[in-house]
């Protein structure tokens, strides 16, 4: 990237810790109506982490209700968010944690990490 | 004040406003441009301003150019470009930049040279539809097809769209909105994408669509 483009990136949100993959996480997001703002919080496991500036971002994945899963993509320097709060990290062997769209009830369990 | 800028194209990004709204923006640097010549009605028959960008060492331009920029002590600039203007009020040697050409939410026209495809098939060329990938089809999935009629009218007509060099074309896209003025870097940030490669040259106009 040329270095024009990175002086241009925004601030990275200071609200938003160190994610990782398999990190299960509470987004909480502004969101406004008509002139109302108000929190919505949107909580699952943290499947896939993009780094590059302005454009990273990463993907939750949360089961709803009758095993319908839901991913939502976050931009990581949005100002939308309010705060992310980790609550527990998963072990997991790679980056990108796509089989989790193939798992449902108790196989989309992640073993915990302490560190 | 005249409505028109050289610029090189940096790079696609991301901004968000006040609001947290991500816009896709390209940056482009834009300026400082020195007028180089005005043209006039009664010279030469139409009001244009001509704008000189990217100064440059000396030795990289020819006697004849140099000439042109030594009337009023402009520095060696390597791009010179028309820009049609009828009540700009300005002189030889006048600079101008991001602030005094645009303001910020302002629409503008953006012009550039497109990326060279090579010799592209009608498919991308054109956007033709292809063939059926299954039901019997071998070879021809990206053919053109026939090209006309039988033996009325015995040719193909002229302009029969077919595979051929695309690309590297003057392409204009219209009505794009200004996001991000910096004055000190001679920065534009215009909203949505602008052809041409990175680091190619961009000529930024007011836009028609008014």
């Amino acid at each position: 990237m040329s270095n024009i483009l990175k002086a241009l990136e925004a601030k990275p949100n200071e609200k938003i810790p160190q994610l990782s993959s398999g990190d299960t996480v509470s987004v909480h997001v502004k969101i406004k109506e008509g002139d109302r703002e108000r929190i919505q919080e949107f909580k699952g496991i943290v499947i896939r982490l993009r780094k590059g500036g302005n454009d990273s971002c990463f993907t939750v994945r949360r089961m709803a209700s009758n095993g319908v899963g839901v991913e939502r993509t976050f931009l990581l320097r949005s100002p939308r968010i309010d705060k992310v709060v980790v609550e527990r990290h998963g072990k997991v062997r790679r980056a990108q944690l796509y089989f989790m769209r193939e798992r449902t009830g108790k196989s989309a369990r992640l073993k915990q990490k302490f560190d | 004040m005249l409505k028109g800028l050289i610029g090189k194209k940096i790079g696609m990004t991301q901004i968000f406003d006040e609001q947290g709204v991500a816009y896709p923006v390209t940056i482009i640097e834009a300026g400082p441009c020195y007028v180089t010549q005005v043209r006039t009605t009664e010279k030469e028959g139409y009001s244009a301003v001509q704008l000189g960008f990217a100064e440059v060492h000396p030795k990289r331009l020819t006697g004849g150019q140099l000439g042109h920029l030594k009337v009023k002590e402009i520095p060696a600039l390597r791009y010179l470009r028309e820009f049609r203007a009828k009540e700009h009020g300005l002189n030889v040697g006048d600079k101008v930049t991001v602030d005094t050409a645009f303001t910020l939410g302002e629409r503008v026209d953006v012009m550039g040279v497109s990326k060279g495809k090579g010799f592209a098939g009608v498919i991308k060329r054109h956007h033709f539809n292809g063939m059926n990938a299954t039901h019997g089809t071998s070879d021809r999935e990206r053919a053109p097809g026939s090209n006309g009629s039988g033996t009325t009218p015995g040719r193909v007509y002229k302009g029969a769209r077919r595979a051929g060099h695309m690309g590297v074309d003057r392409v204009t896209t219209q009505n794009l909105k200004i996001v991000m003025l910096d004055v000190e870097r001679n920065l534009l940030g215009i909203n949505g994408a602008v052809p041409g490669p990175k680091g190619g040259l961009i000529l930024i106009k007011e836009s028609r669509k008014q």
